[in-house]
Order: structure tokens, then C-alpha cells, then sequence
């Protein structure tokens, strides 16, 4: 069980950048009317990078799976 | 109006539907066959997280604020990346200590307190009861817009109907039914309900679905995808508030502390503890949940911005509840069955949620409320009744009945001044003060109960202040006047600008507060005070959980009847629940039955563990106390608790205890070796002294040889003299290394011994045989005093011969010239035979009577007078007397002869004798 302390270790740095990615600076960064592909910048930016921080988890538990 | 009837049937259907499943879960949990045993259905059931506040209040939120609804589930996600590191710990320790709410984790970690227990429940019921509210009021209100199909109308719930024809009665009590069906049919003493996990998992797959059908059908039937949708909604007024935050502070602020509350929340609410810590298969399946579970929760919210600005598209701003806007869309475009779907969706989010919050606050005012009230209240006799499962199922289930009226007379009072979410958020704050107690325990061994119990009480009151008092004045409860001027007027107490406070939202304010004086509390309190042994001994189990494999019973010292303590299970188990438990425990230990149990320690954690998933861990405390002789813990298992400090402090007491066994080895070496020196020392001497002793008879054979060598015309008569003399001398040094070897002998043990009964005066009378030519030489007389019948004695025959012989030459040796006369007497004395040889010879100095038993010791002086004997006869006799377990010694005064005495033990041999011929047959072998 060695790696399930990896495991942790790397679920604590996705923690840390999905706070990073939904707090003030980054945010600020988004927080335009701007549109991409016709779909407001902050909604689009929100929902991808939920889904980034939910792949990224997929792969870190999948991974340490096998 | 014939939809009405449809829409009752087909709730009734869906109800039945799920009350089929969760049979069917419980059916296959019985028969071994878990259906919930896998990690999918886990993370589909910790989706309770998503309630009719989602599934209604998600679009009525972002209405308001856009991209505001989002920090709830964003927390979550986050917080899913620490559930590896933090809720497994709380699964392991809940599992290890059989907790079955957070009111039982809290008491446990804090010394299986029943104060704090009561506390936590307490706080968890007022802050949720909003929640329960909440769903009420989505249900009859989504149920009373679908029965005015094809119109769209917002009910006017409240006052015009009276309580009777209020469906959110009628719906309440339904589901209180419901709940008591299928969550408390019977009692588990791990409080896990696998069929009601089941069908949680199914109501999180419909709600899902139809919450997407939804999306799907505006977004893409309605509009022409995402993109036309937005460009669309761009000529709305004030979207472009929606889709940016704010001013900047404020908002982002809220923002964060939203992501906060939620991160929280979805550790700390009671719902979520159930499913996610209680109903836990195995921990294992927490892995997959950690993405599947954020992955539910966005794809729950991908339309929900859609659907909220086609809804403020589609409707004229204030004719339609923006939280109905999921349901009333479809209904505006007719599609009755995906309104029906809708209404379904938003039935299966209220009633998941109901049913595993008010079981888990059940459990929790059974456990840890009503139950140590009941334990304590002596008149009603707890104690002595005897099968106790059926009053606490009854206790449960009014549990179940009294939270649904409170959450329907709540949604009565209050239920029209506030928006579904923020209802959501006050009861969020509130479950968010176990925070600091629930983490605390689980990483920071200091904390203590009283720390616990100042830092809930005083986040709870500042949580009540901000939040929940507001929401009264809100309602009209209170005056308006609370909220404006504060209190009496005094401005800084104003419950939403606490000291003056402003610029943050009222969730912010609160939970800044709140937050503030709970921790600061528990960290003060527990900084400052000190635990008992009991709560150090749980906070290392709960702290090390992932170290220690769980067990507490090592503190634990006591005395216990197996009978007792399985008769006082059976009475909350039921007797043949507890009967079976208990065979299983005695079979896990290699016992044939449950009669063959020791009452130790291990057994009354076991019953203790048993006993607390029915009633909690306070209760069972309480409650096998009654039948355990509980003894205190005394200094020495106090200190051998594992604690860092203690375990320092053990070893440096063994490393003490070492340095003092190390002293000791040192002490008893250097003795060893100074005894060493000494016998070395002696060996010298010994050495020097018989190379000496025998010089004395070489030198004069020698003397006397050259003699004859140099004169071989001596006279016959000389020269026969000098060969005589030769001939003695020779005899002499022959006689010294004889005895020389045996003294070797004798002292080292090697001696060849061959005890055996011995008659002591035959022995005599040989050796008087024996001399009685060197006696009649030396012209001495011998008398004999011998009883007539002696006992035997254990004795070597040729080795006491030996001391006779010596003693008898010795005495011919020194008696007086003329007249000499030695007297051999023996006696019989109680244990012994005495013999004493008595000589009439000039006898011997006090001085000298110890030394004449030292080797080459004679009497007299070495130098002028010429030896007479080799001077080891003596030390050789006391060695053999010694061995046969007697004494040698001597009696004489100058002047009036000598006598020499020994005693030989009687019969069966001493110790001593024992000791040797136990040796014999040794050497012998």
C-alpha cells in the first residue's frame, strides 16, 4: 500500500490547484463578457476547469489502480 | 384536471418502486449478496448531496446570481480530492469504534461523552429542520403547478388553505411513513440499511435523468444548442451581471466562503455522514467516488444556466417562481410527460434526501438524546427491562414522525420568506460548527471535551445569532427592528454587522463568526485544560486510526459475568440477534460455544462495540457499566498509554533500568575477577609451597646419596643407616605428591566418590587394625569407647578410612614419649555420629587450632624441628568430612592433648551429600 500515500499526495495537489483555479487572481482573469464558440467566457472557463480537475482525479485514481 | 389523478399515481407508483428496491437490497443484503457492494452505487448514493434544492433551487439561484449557484458544488469537488486523506480516516475510525452518526463520533473522540453527544444532536436537529422544510415546500409546491396544468400558476400556499388542505401535510406524513418503512424495520447494531442505500442509488439515477432530459429539451429542443441560446439571452436585461461576478471584494469573498461552507458540508451533514462514512461497504470504494461524484454534480449543473435564462426569456419577469422554472418550461411547451418526468425527479431529490437525513437524526436523538436521558432517569426502570429492540425502533421511528411535523410547521411559519437556497445555506452553516471538533478529533491529539463542548456551544449560539435569529425576523417572528437597529438599539450587536461588521453576505458574516468563536474556543479551551486518561485514550485511537488496528480495549480493567453482559446485549439486540453475535465472537476465538467466553476486557469491548451501533457509544458506556465492575485506571496503565510523551518517558526508564542491570554485571565481574586474582594468588603460593615441601625430602635423599656415593668404604653399619633414611624420605615425598594429587582432586571436584551405608565403627576398628603396627612401635596405648549398635551413616568407606588413619597417625605423632595414649570415643547424637580422637600430647595453642587445617600448616617450628608429616593430612580430612555434609574441628588447650572431633549426618543424606551423589551417578554415567 505504499502508493496509496502517493495517491494522497498527488489528490492534495489537485486540491490545491482547484483552489487556485476557482479563487480571486485566476478567476479575475475570466471575468469578462466575453464569449468563446458563442457561450459566456466565465461559464465556459468554470465548467472546463471542473472538468480538467475531474479527469485529472480520474487519472490519479485510475492510474494508481493497476 | 384528471392530471391530478395521474400525477398521485404515479407518485404512489414511484414510491412503490422504490420501496421494491430498497426490499429487494435488504432481501440480497441478508442473503449475503450485496447489490450496493460496489463503488458506483456508493458514489450514486453520496449524490444525496443533491436535493430539490438542486433540482428546483439551482436555476432559482442563478436567476438571482448567475454563476453564483456554483461555489456549492465546486466545494464538494475539492473537498472529493481530500476524501483519500479525510474520509476514509473517518470511515476507518467509524468502522474500528462502530459509530453510527456524527453525535456518536464527536461523544466517542471526546471520551464517549453523552453531553457533547447531546449537544451535537441538538444542533444538527434545529439547523436541519430548515433543510427538511425545504424539501416540503419544493415537493407541494412542484406538486400544486403541475395539478393547474395547462395553466401556469404559482400556488399561494400557507394562509388561505388550512393545515387540513395542505398537500405539504399530506406529503410530510407520507413520507414519514415512508421512512419509518423502510429505514427502521428492524435494528442493526451497525445501523446500515442496505436497501434504503439502494434505492438512494436509484433516486440520484432519476433525478440525474430527468434534470438532463430537461436541459436537453430547452437547450436543444427549444433553442438550437448552447450557443444560440446564450446569444439569445444577451438581449435579456442584466445578463451581463449574471455571467460575470460582481464587484469585485464582496463577491469574490462570498464566492470563497460559499466554496468553504460547501467543502464542509458535504463532510458534516448528517445525510452525507450516513452515506458516505455508516453505509460504507468498504473503503476501497471511496476511490472511484472521488471522480465519479464531482462528475455527477457537474453534470447536473450543465443546464442549469440554460434553463435559467430560457426560463426569465420565456416567462414575463414575476409571473413564474424562477425556482419552478424546471417544471413549468416543459409545461409551458406541453410536454406533459417530460413535466411529469420533471416532477418525479424533483420528488425522487426530496424524498432521497428526507429519508437518510431524518434516519441519520433519528439514530442521533436515540442514540444520544433520548437514550442517556432515559439510562439516567431511574423511575422509568431501563435498566430492568428486558427486551429493549422494540423501544428503540418505537423511539426511532417517532424520531422520524416528530422531525417531519417540525420541518412541515417550519415550512409553514417561515417557508415563504426566503428563496430555497438560502434556506439551504442557513442549515449548512449550521452543521459546518462540527467542523472544528470532527477535524480537530481526528488530527490534534490535545483536544479535549471541554474544549469540544465550549467551541460547538459558542459557534452554535453566534451561528443562531446571524443566521437563524434573522430568518425569524424575516419570517415575522421577531420584530423587523432586531435586524435594523439590533437589539435594544444597540447597533453593534445588529446580528448582521456583528461589531460593526459589514461588506460580507450574511452566510459570510455568519460563518465568520461563528467559525471564529468555535474554534477559538476549542483550541483555547483544549490548549488550557487537560484530558482525562478515557478521552486521551480515544483521541490516540482516533488520531492514530491508520497506526493503531483499533482497539481500545487495552485501557480497560474491570470484572464481568459472560452471562450478564450477553443478557444486557440481548435486551437491546433482541435476544437471539445478541445470541448469534456472540457465538460468532466465540468462534472467531477458537471456542466451541459462547459458555466457554472469559470475561476479559477484549469481550466487554466487543459487547461495548455490539451495544453502541444500537444505542451509541455513550449509552453503551453507560449501560455495561451497570453489569462491568469497572475498576479506575491505575498510575502504571495510565503511563503505559501510548503516548509520545509516555513512551519517552518508558524508555527512558528501560534504558535507566539498563544502565542500573549494566552497573550491576560490571559490579559482579569485577568481584569475579578480584576473586580471579586472589585464587591465582593462592595457586602461587600453593605451588610455591609444595615445590618447597618437597625439596625438603629430595634435598636430603639427595644429601644422603652422595654420601654413599662419595665414601663406598663407609662402615656397613652407617651406610645401612643413611639408605634407611633414603628409603623414609622417599617414602615421604612419594606420600606428599599422593596427597598433593588428592587435595587437587578433592578441590576441583573431580574425586571419584562411592557412597554407601556404612557401619562407622567397623570402619574404626580397621583403621585401628591398620595401625596397630605403628602404634605398638611407638609403644602407644589405643582404647576404643564404641557404642554397641550405631546407626549407618552415607559415606565413602576408603575416604573415611582415610580420615581415621590420618587422624589416628596424627594422634600417635604428638602424644606424649613416654606413656602415649589415644582415646577414640564415638557418640550418637540426635542427627549425627560424633567420633573424637583424643591424644595425651602437649596439645595445641589456641592461635593454631585454625591454621593447622591450612595446607603445608604444621605445629611447631619448620626450621629447627624437623617435619613430621606432609602437613596437607589434615586440610584433605575436613575436605572429605565437609563432603559428607559433617564438620572437623579441633579441641585443645597447651599442655592437655588434643582432640579432634568430627560428625557425620545420620540415615538419609543432607542436601549437601544429596547434592554430590547426585553428582556420582554423574560421573558414574
Amino acid at each position: 500500500m505504499a502508493n496509496h500515500t502517493l495517491r494522497a499526495q498527488r489528490l492534495v495537489a489537485l486540491f490545491m490547484l482547484g483552489c487556485l483555479l476557482f479563487s480571486y487572481p485566476l478567476l479575475a482573469l475570466f471575468d469578462s463578457d466575453d464569449r468563446v464558440f458563442g457561450i459566456p467566457l466565465l461559464f465556459a472557463y468554470l465548467f472546463a476547469a471542473w472538468a480538467l480537475l475531474i479527469v485529472l482525479m480520474m487519472l490519479v485514481i485510475e492510474r494508481s489502480n493497476r | 384536471m384528471q392530471l391530478g389523478g395521474l400525477i398521485l399515481l404515479t407518485s404512489c407508483a414511484y414510491l412503490g418502486i422504490l420501496f421494491a428496491i430498497a426490499y429487494w437490497g435488504d432481501k440480497r443484503a441478508d442473503a449475503g449478496r450485496s447489490i450496493i457492494a460496489n463503488p458506483y452505487i456508493y458514489a450514486l448514493s453520496m449524490a444525496v448531496y443533491a436535493t430539490s434544492w438542486t433540482f428546483y433551487g439551482s436555476v432559482g439561484r442563478a436567476a438571482a446570481s448567475g454563476v453564483g449557484f456554483l461555489p456549492i458544488y465546486l466545494g464538494p469537488t475539492l473537498m472529493a480530492a481530500l476524501f483519500w486523506l479525510v474520509l476514509r480516516k473517518m470511515i476507518r475510525i467509524s468502522k474500528a469504534n462502530r459509530i453510527t452518526s456524527i453525535a456518536d463520533f464527536i461523544a466517542a473522540r471526546y471520551g464517549k461523552s453523552a453531553l457533547l453527544g447531546g449537544l451535537v444532536t441538538l444542533i444538527a436537529v434545529i439547523g436541519v429542520i430548515p433543510y427538511i422544510a425545504l424539501q416540503l415546500k419544493a415537493v407541494s409546491s412542484s406538486f400544486l403547478i403541475l395539478w393547474q396544468y395547462p395553466e401556469i400558476l404559482m400556488p399561494n400556499q400557507g394562509q388561505a388553505l388550512g393545515p387540513l388542505q395542505d398537500t405539504a401535510l399530506y406529503v410530510a406524513l407520507l413520507l414519514a411513513l415512508f421512512t419509518i418503512v423502510f429505514g427502521t424495520r428492524h435494528l442493526d447494531a451497525t445501523e446500515r440499511h442496505e436497501g434504503m442505500v439502494a434505492a438512494i442509488a436509484f433516486e440520484s439515477l432519476v433525478k440525474l435523468l430527468a434534470f438532463l432530459a430537461v436541459g436537453i429539451f430547452v437547450t436543444f429542443g427549444l433553442y438550437h444548442g448552447f450557443a444560440d441560446l446564450f446569444a439569445q439571452a444577451a438581449r435579456l436585461p442584466d445578463i451581463d451581471r449574471l455571467l460575470t461576478l460582481g464587484g469585485p471584494a464582496g463577491t469574490y469573498g462570498s464566492w470563497a466562503s460559499l466554496i468553504f461552507l460547501s467543502m464542509l458540508s458535504i463532510l458534516f451533514l448528517p445525510r452525507q455522514f450516513q452515506i458516505s462514512v455508516v453505509e460504507n461497504v468498504n473503503e476501497n470504494h471511496l476511490a472511484k467516488a472521488i471522480w465519479l461524484f464531482p462528475l455527477y454534480l457537474l453534470a447536473i449543473n450543465v443546464f442549469v444556466l440554460p434553463i435559467t435564462f430560457a426560463g426569465l426569456m420565456q416567462f414575463p419577469a414575476g409571473t413564474v417562481d424562477a425556482d419552478a422554472f424546471v417544471l413549468t418550461l416543459p409545461m409551458a411547451h406541453s410536454q406533459e410527460a417530460l413535466a411529469l418526468l420533471v416532477f418525479v425527479g424533483g420528488l425522487s431529490a426530496a424524498t432521497g434526501m428526507v429519508i437518510v437525513e431524518t434516519i441519520a437524526l433519528s439514530t442521533m436523538i436515540c442514540n444520544d438524546l433520548v437514550m442517556p436521558l432515559l439510562l439516567r432517569w431511574k423511575a422509568f426502570g431501563l435498566a430492568q427491562r428486558h427486551d429493549l429492540s422494540g423501544l428503540l425502533l418505537g423511539i426511532r421511528r417517532g424520531a422520524i414522525l416528530l422531525l417531519m411535523l417540525l420541518g412541515y410547521l417550519y415550512y409553514r411559519a417561515a417557508g415563504e420568506a426566503y428563496a430555497l437556497v438560502s434556506i439551504g445555506l442557513v442549515s449548512f452553516a449550521a452543521v459546518a460548527q462540527f467542523a472544528p471538533a470532527m477535524l480537530g478529533g481526528m488530527y490534534w491529539k490535545q483536544g479535549t471535551r471541554a474544549g469540544a463542548l465550549s467551541g460547538l456551544s459558542l459557534g452554535f449560539l453566534l451561528w443562531a445569532y446571524t443566521l437563524l435569529l434573522p430568518a425569524f425576523a424575516k419570517s415575522g417572528w421577531l420584530p423587523l427592528s432586531f435586524i435594523e437597529q439590533g437589539p435594544l438599539a444597540i447597533a453593534w450587536l445588529k446580528p448582521l454587522a456583528l461589531f460593526g461588521l459589514t461588506g460580507l453576505d450574511e452566510i459570510g458574516h455568519s460563518l465568520f463568526w461563528s467559525l471564529l468563536g468555535n474554534l477559538g474556543a476549542y483550541v483555547g479551551v483544549s490548549l488550557f485544560g487537560r484530558q482525562s486518561s478515557r478521552e486521551h485514550a480515544q483521541a490516540l485511537l482516533f488520531v492514530d486510526a491508520f497506526k493503531v488496528a483499533g482497539r481500545g480495549s487495552s485501557l480497560w480493567r474491570g470484572s464481568a459475568s459472560v452471562s450478564e453482559v450477553i443478557a444486557l446485549v440481548g435486551r437491546f439486540l433482541g435476544p437471539a440477534r445478541a445470541a448469534e453475535a456472540f457465538a460468532g465472537y466465540a468462534a472467531q476465538l477458537g471456542l466451541a460455544s459462547s459458555a466457554e467466553l472469559v470475561p476479559d476486557a477484549d469481550l466487554v469491548h466487543f459487547a461495548e462495540q455490539q451495544l453502541a451501533g444500537a444505542i451509541g457509544t455513550a449509552s453503551a458506556r453507560v449501560m455495561l457499566a451497570s453489569v462491568v465492575q469497572e475498576e479506575p485506571l491505575g498510575m502504571d496503565e495510565v503511563l503505559g498509554i501510548l503516548d509520545e510523551a509516555s513512551q519517552v518517558l518508558a524508555y527512558s526508564r528501560r534504558l535507566e533500568q539498563q544502565s542500573h542491570e549494566l552497573e550491576a554485571a560490571t559490579g559482579e565481574l569485577r568481584a569475579a575477577n578480584a576473586r580471579l586474582q586472589e585464587l591465582d594468588r593462592l595457586k602461587d603460593d600453593f605451588i610455591s609451597t609444595v615445590t618447597h615441601e618437597l625439596r625438603t625430602p629430595l634435598t636430603s635423599i639427595r644429601a644422603f646419596s652422595e654420601i654413599l656415593n662419595d665414601n663406598p668404604e663407609l662402615e656397613p653399619a652407617q651406610r645401612a643407616r643413611f639408605i634407611a633414611i633414603i628409603v623414609k624420605e622417599s617414602e615421604r615425598l612419594t606420600r606428599m605428591i599422593n596427597q598433593v594429587l588428592d587435595l587437587a582432586k578433592l578441590e576441583s571436584g573431580r574425586a571419584e566418590w562411592h557412597s554407601a551405608a556404612l557401619d562407622l565403627t567397623e570402619v574404626i576398628e580397621d583403621a585401628v587394625a591398620t595401625t596397630s603396627q605403628l602404634l605398638q612401635e611407638q609403644g602407644v596405648q589405643l582404647s576404643l569407647d564404641l557404642p554397641a549398635q550405631v546407626p549407618p551413616v552415607l559415606a565413602d568407606r576408603d575416604r573415611l578410612l582415610q580420615v581415621l588413619l590420618n587422624l589416628i597417625s596424627n594422634a600417635a605423632k604428638f602424644c606424649a614419649r613416654q606413656a602415649g595414649r589415644i582415646d577414640i570415643a564415638v557418640q550418637v547424637l540426635p542427627e549425627a555420629l560424633q567420633v573424637a580422637v583424643r591424644d595425651n600430647g602437649d596439645g595445641i595453642d589456641l592461635a593454631d587450632q585454625q591454621t593447622i587445617f591450612e595446607k603445608f600448616r604444621q605445629v611447631g617450628d619448620n626450621l629447627t624441628e624437623k617435619p613430621q608429616g606432609t602437613g596437607l593430612g589434615l586440610p584433605i580430612s575436613r575436605q572429605i568430612i565437609e563432603h559428607f555434609g559433617g564438620r572437623l574441628w579441633v579441641q585443645s588447650a597447651r599442655g592437655q592433648g588434643a582432640t579432634f572431633s568430627f560428625t557425620l549426618p545420620l540415615g538419609a543424606p543432607t542436601p549437601a551429600a544429596e547434592r554430590f551423589s547426585g553428582r556420582e551417578t554423574e560421573n558414574r554415567a
